[in-house]
Parts: structure tokens; sequence; C-alpha cells
């Protein structure tokens, strides 16, 4: 299963259903929600955190955090 | 309060334009205040809302949601919790952005189901056509059921319109929730909940429940009852996530009803900016020049009102002096309260330097990318990217700076950064290194081009960093605080800084200054002057023993005065204690008079250059450093017949002040952002040890 911290940059996903319990209430509320598309914007140069984009939100969360959000993946 | 005033709170996300509303609502007439038990800022103006309606606007810190993360937000929920009539606002302002309406509409449905009159403001409304917006307002109002007005804070439209709504929203006193949220989640549950008190909106119960605060009027009755709610924390947890999707939900449909964008019309400026802002070489190299442009111009622009602050409270003395009756009330004012005054007043150049810099890189929000780019850097040490700004703060005052880190969530996070701030270089330290390096580093050049004198102070600014981060990283091994670490920041828009906000956000900061670290700095110029204009039997007789000591001497009339006030100082209670600790002191190379100036240290560093001027009898008004400096030269040690401020004490001295925590209102602020005496006790002694062991070894190597 891939998560946030699995794409590409550019790539988008989409934050799937089973991991509600895994997002931080305070993400959730900033729009991070399951079933949202999810856009990984940039990562920072020593690889974290994770610059995404989901809701119009545009938000850096640590690593840490992505690698628990499960997401399903665009098809390209 | 007269009846024609109405209390509202200002509430939004972040970056949503908030302060720009706040400063237009109220311009001049803004107060800083405290919450009382707590330690956030309160910010308030009044604002003329008609002819005959006044209101008092509260700027809330800026939130996501009204469930608390850091200290700054817990404050939202708490003025929004209370029943108290003095301070419960009458009507609340929730700022949207109309870019980031979806998620800004969550905190407003929060706001919404307190049951409190509201009213909703959509800023940036004049960006709306270049982005391809367009928002039903007249339905969006129904739906929301509530008044809704769009603005646009910087250019000053729809503050009018809002102006009114506001004192409509008022009149109209009783509000309704949203949509009864909570029962769709859980309705048994709910209820059981609602039974609780009929004194409280559900949502209010609620959340009293879920962040475990309550409002002091509550019965204990109800509070037990509310507390057994609290029992099953997966199904609380359950429940608040399930609300926000069921809150998502709600305002999807409705913003489907009002709201459109056209993307085609998006710009992307921002990713543009982004890639350079954040490059891996690039954003780095970006960052330190911006860094080292702040810092040459804290040098270059600050020295001159400095130096003319100095000469003003030097000749205000003078003059006070001579046409004032002499006497000890006259002694108090001329040498206690005005240099005191004085000692605040010159470190406001740089302070407010500083803060212009760092308020245009927050308002641009760049700031966010110096976070984003820093935070793998700073965890390492067991901080935060957030903690970068304190940090450069640091370099101007440690107490504005510790106040900074309140946006920091983990505590642990929080702490680390509070403790090491202090190691920055602040501006008191300048003046100390200035006058010691000008007498022990030879002004010459090095490799050609570099002045060895600026390359000395340039390493005492790098050591203090390398401190901090090292101090921080033991900290961080050492602290055994388990905190949640979580870590989200928004990276807004860029911007062009709006003057008005910079403007007021630099009062602000020095204002923080002046009156936290001001109080401090005085009322200890003050009890230092006592200490030092008071002694036992030998004081008072100090003019006899040197009319005696010097009697075939044939010194002038001026030449003896310096004599006299010499030996005062060395018989005063201040000379005393600095005797005392001479035995402590001398493996550092230092003698008496510098131990009495390392205690006056402590009111603020840069006294150290006053109270060696006093020692050395330099007139006591003339404060020109070379003065103080050829007197300094020239002091003798006589237990080696070599000069006083030779290469190792000067070098120990240096490095004693890069370390020392000499500074009591940083004290009181760590205590006061801490809660307990605790860490400031471990700052004073672990930075004090540290600096006495340092310049234990530098001395005893060099000499």
């Amino acid at each position: 299963m891939s998560t946030i911290a699995s794409l590409q940059v550019g790539e988008t996903g989409y934050i799937s259903e089973e991991s509600l319990d895994f997002i931080p209430l305070k993400l959730l509320e900033m729009g991070c929600l399951p079933g949202a598309e999810i856009e990984l914007i940039q990562i920072a140069p020593l690889k974290d955190p994770l610059y995404i984009c989901v809701n119009g939100s545009h938000l850096a969360i640590r690593k840490e955090t992505a690698s628990q959000i499960q997401i399903l993946k665009s098809n390209l | 309060m007269s009846k024609n005033t109405i209390k509202v709170a200002l509430i939004g996300n972040p970056n949503t334009g908030k302060t720009s509303l706040f400063n237009q609502l109220t311009g001049l007439n803004q107060k800083v205040g405290n919450y009382p038990g707590v330690t956030v800022d309160k910010k308030q103006g009044i604002s003329k809302l008609s002819a005959t309606q006044n209101a008092i606007i509260t700027d809330l810190p800026g939130t996501y949601s009204i469930n608390p993360t850091s200290l700054d937000e817990s404050i939202v929920l708490k003025t929004l919790l209370k029943k108290d009539i003095k301070e419960s606002p009458d009507v609340i302002l929730v700022v949207a952005d109309v870019e980031n309406l979806k998620r800004n509409l969550l905190l407003f449905s929060q706001i919404k189901d307190l049951e409190i009159p509201t009213v909703l403001a959509i800023n940036m409304a004049d960006q709306m056509a270049k982005k391809g917006i367009s928002i039903n307002i007249s339905l969006l109002e129904k739906e929301l059921n509530t008044k809704v007005v769009l603005i646009s804070a910087r250019k000053n439209e729809g503050i009018n319109e809002l102006k009114e709504a506001l004192i409509c929203c008022h009149l109209a006193a009783k509000s309704s929730p949203l949509c009864g949220i909570n029962y769709k989640v859980d309705p048994e549950y709910f209820d059981e909940l609602k039974k609780i008190s009929p004194n409280y909106s559900l949502y209010k119960l609620w959340l009293m429940v879920t962040q475990n605060n309550f409002p002091d009027e509550i019965t204990k009755k109800e509070k037990d009852k509310l507390l057994a709610f609290q029992q099953d924390i997966s199904k609380l947890k359950k429940y608040q996530h399930k609300e926000t999707i069921y809150r998502y939900q709600e305002i999807n449909k409705i913003l489907n009803k009002t709201y459109s964008i056209d993307k085609s019309k998006a710009t992307d400026l921002r990713s543009k900016l982004d890639k350079i802002f954040t490059h891996k070489i690039f954003g780095y190299v970006l960052f330190f020049l911006i860094l080292l442009v702040i810092f040459q111009s804290i040098f270059d622009w600050a020295s001159y009102p400095m130096d003319f602050i100095d000469n003003t409270f030097a000749s205000l003395s003078n003059f006070a002096k001579s046409n004032l009756p002499n006497g000890v009330l006259t002694d108090l004012l001329t040498e206690g309260i005005i240099p005191g005054i004085g000692g605040v007043i010159i470190f406001i150049p740089q302070i407010a330097i500083l803060f212009l810099f760092i308020a245009v890189l927050e308002e641009t929000g760049y700031m966010s990318r110096v976070v984003f780019l820093m935070d793998k850097i700073m965890r390492r040490f067991g901080m935060n990217g957030k903690s970068v700004i304190p940090l450069i703060s640091g370099t101007a005052c440690a107490i504005p700076a510790i106040m900074a880190t309140r946006t920091i969530a983990s505590w642990k996070e929080r702490l680390i950064t509070i403790l090491v701030t202090p190691f920055a270089t602040c501006s008191a330290r300048l003046p100390v290194y200035a006058i010691l390096i000008a007498l022990v580093i030879p002004n010459k050049k090095v490799l050609g081009f570099l002045n060895l004198q600026g390359l000395v102070l340039l390493l005492l600014y790098a050591l203090g960093f390398l401190t901090a981060i090292l101090a921080a990283y033991i900290l961080h091994k050492t602290l055994k605080i388990n905190s949640k670490s979580f870590f989200v920041v928004e990276m807004p828009n860029y911007k062009v800084p709006s003057f008005k906000n910079v403007f007021f956000e630099v009062v602000e900061k020095t204002k923080a200054f002046v009156f936290g670290a001001g109080k401090i700095i005085l009322a200890l110029s003050i009890v230092l002057w006592f200490l030092a204009s008071n002694g036992g039997s030998d004081f008072k007789n100090a003019e006899k023993i040197v009319v005696e000591n010097v009697a075939n001497q044939n010194l002038n009339d001026d030449e003896l005065q310096q004599k006299v006030a010499s030996k005062k100082l060395e018989k005063s209670y201040i000379g005393m204690l600095g005797k005392t600790i001479e035995p402590v002191i001398k493996p550092l190379g230092y003698d008496w008079k510098i131990g009495i100036a390392l205690i006056t240290s402590f009111a603020a560093r840069e006294v150290f250059v006053g109270t060696l001027a006093t020692i050395y009898s330099v007139e006591a008004d003339d404060e020109d450093t070379t003065t103080i400096k050829q007197k300094m030269a020239s002091e003798m040690n006589p237990d080696t017949g070599a000069k006083r401020f030779n290469f190792p004490v000067g070098m120990s001295l240096l490095i004693f002040y890069a370390f020392a925590m000499q500074c009591m209102a940083t004290l009181a602020i760590v205590k006061r952002e801490t809660k307990s005496w605790k860490w400031p006790i471990i700052q004073l002694f672990g930075m004090g040890l540290l600096a006495y062991i340092s310049s234990l070894i530098t001395y005893q190597i060099l000499s």
C-alpha cells in the first residue's frame, strides 16, 4: 500500500478511507480528508518535510506523519 | 463600559489577513494586555462602528480550529467557552480567505455551533476576478444562516458594510447552530451529553469534554458528569474525527451550490518562487544571504540612533546634575534612573530594525519556507523548523525571541528552544564585545582584506549559534519529556507585505521589550545604584582616607574627586560584594573591579561598560568610550605588574560574556513562559558553569 511519503514530486493520489484513524485531527481539520486528492509539491532538500497540497491547503508535514497516511495513487 | 460598546472577537485561520482587518478596524487605538492567568498577549482595539456605536475588538490568535494544539490556540477556546459577562464576546467576526474558503469554513462551522451571534467576512475579495472565483453571496448567507460580507482589508474595501453587519448581528442577539452537527455522529450519545446542562450549547459541552477545559462558573455536579464522558478516550477521538468529516461534507454541499472557481485562471507564481526559495542549494544560500543583509543593516543603521540616544541621556543626566540641588534624590535621578532608562531605550533601534525584517519576511510568506528548509536540521538537535525564528530574534533580544516560541506545538521542542535562545548574541553583549575587542585584539588586516577585530566579532556570533545548537543537542538527549511532536506548517501564498501590518508588528514587539525587560532593567539599575552609593564606615570616610593618602601628590581638584569616587565605590556594598567574589573569579584572571562589573551586568550585560567607567573613575556621566578604553588599557595588575586587560583576560571575559546567563529580564520571561522557577534556575547555573569553566580554560591556556 502506498502512503503520502511514497509519492514522487508532482504525483497525485487519493487519501484512502482506511487511514482515517491515522490522520491527526489537526491535519484532518486542515483539509487532509479521506477521499481527498493530494499532490506532493516538493520534498525539502534533506528529504523531509514534505510539501503537499490537499483540498486547496498548501501544507508542510513531516515524513513520519506522511508515511502513516495511506493513499491510492492516481492512474498516470 | 457604555451601553453603546459591543464586544467583538476577531477569529480566523492564520494568513487570512486577520491582522490587516484588525489594523483597518482599529487603527492606532490598540493595546496589548494579558489574559488573566495565561501569558498570551491579548490584542484589543476600539473601532467606531457608527456615530453612536463603538466596538471593542479582541484579536484572537490565528487558528485552524477551536481544538487547540498550541498555547496560542488554546486561548481562543478559553475565550469562547467563558460565560463571564465582562469577557465573553457579543459578536464573533470570522475572517476567511476567499481562496481557501472551504478550510476556513470549518472553523466557521465550529464557531457557529457555539450559538454566539456570528458574522463572516470573506477577505481578499479583490483577488476573486484574477483567480476566477465567483460566489453567490445571498445564497451563501441563506445556507450558512449568517450575514456574509466580502471585504478586502488591505484596500479598505467593504469595511463599512462589515461595520453595519456587526451592528445588525449584535441586535439580532440569538444565533442558532449551523446544522446541529453533532447529532449526526451519534444521536444517543449526544442526547445524553445535552441533558447535562441547559446553560450551555451542546457544542460547548462537547468542547469541554474533548478539550478538558471547563469554565470557572460550571457546577461541580455538571463537571463530574462531563468528566464521566472522558472515560472512553478512543471513542472521543473517533467522534472528533467523524465530526470533522461530517462538517466538511456539509461545507462541500454548501460550497457546491454557491462557490465556483475557474482553475484555468490560476497562476503558478507560487510554484515558480517555491522552486527558488526551497531549492536544495539556492534555498540555503538565499537564506544565508538574507541573514547577512539583516545583520549588516542592524550594525549600520542602528549605530546612528544608538549614539544619539547615548549622548542625549548623558547630557540629560549632566543637565539634571548641574541644575538640581545636590542630594540623594538628585543622585538617584542622575546616576540611577536616567542611565537606567537610557539603558533600556538604547536597545530599541536594534530591536526595531530586526523585527522590521522578521515582520517583512513573515508577511511575504517567506518565513514558512525557511521553516520548511530548516525543520530536518533543527530536529536533529531536538528543536523544530519554527525554532529558527526565535534564534534569529535572539540576536536582538532574548525576550521577544522567547515569546516567539509559543507557536511551537511540541512542549519538548519549545522548551529546548527557550533554554538555548539566550546563547544567541543579543544586542546587550555588543558594547561589551566592542570594548574588549578594541582593547585586546590588534586592529590589523588578515589575509590582506579581513579586519581582525571584525573577524573576532563574527566568530563570537558564530560561537553563540554553535553553542545554542550544541546545548540543544545535549538537552535533546538528556531531557526525558514525552511530548507529542506534531508538525504541520501552512505554506501561504507569497504576498507583498503591507506597510501597516509591518509597522504595527514592530511597534508591538518593541513594546514587549520595553515593558517586559525595561521594568526589570530599570529596577535593577536603581538597586545597583543604591548598593554602589552606600556602604559601611569606610565608605563614609572615603574622602578622608583619600585625602590622607595623596596628601603629598599635588593633585588638582578633579583628580582628587576621581580618586574619592573610586575609593567610595571600593568601600560601597557593591565593592564589598566584588571583593567577596574575588577569590572565585581570580583563576579567570579577574579582580574585584571586574567582579563588580560582572554583578552589575545582571541588569543588562552592557552595564559592564558603564560600571567599569565608574570604577576607573572616569567622570560618571562621560560615557565616551575612548576615555574608558584608555583608562582600561592603562589599568595595571598589581600582582604581576602587567596590564590588567591583557590578551588572556580579554579573551577570558569575551568567552564569559558569550556563555553566561547574565540577564534578569530573560530569566523572568523564562519563568513566565515555562511556569516554573526550575528552568530559569537550570539556565542560570548551567550557562554560568559553562561560562566559568570555558573562561577558566581560556585564561589558563593563554596566560
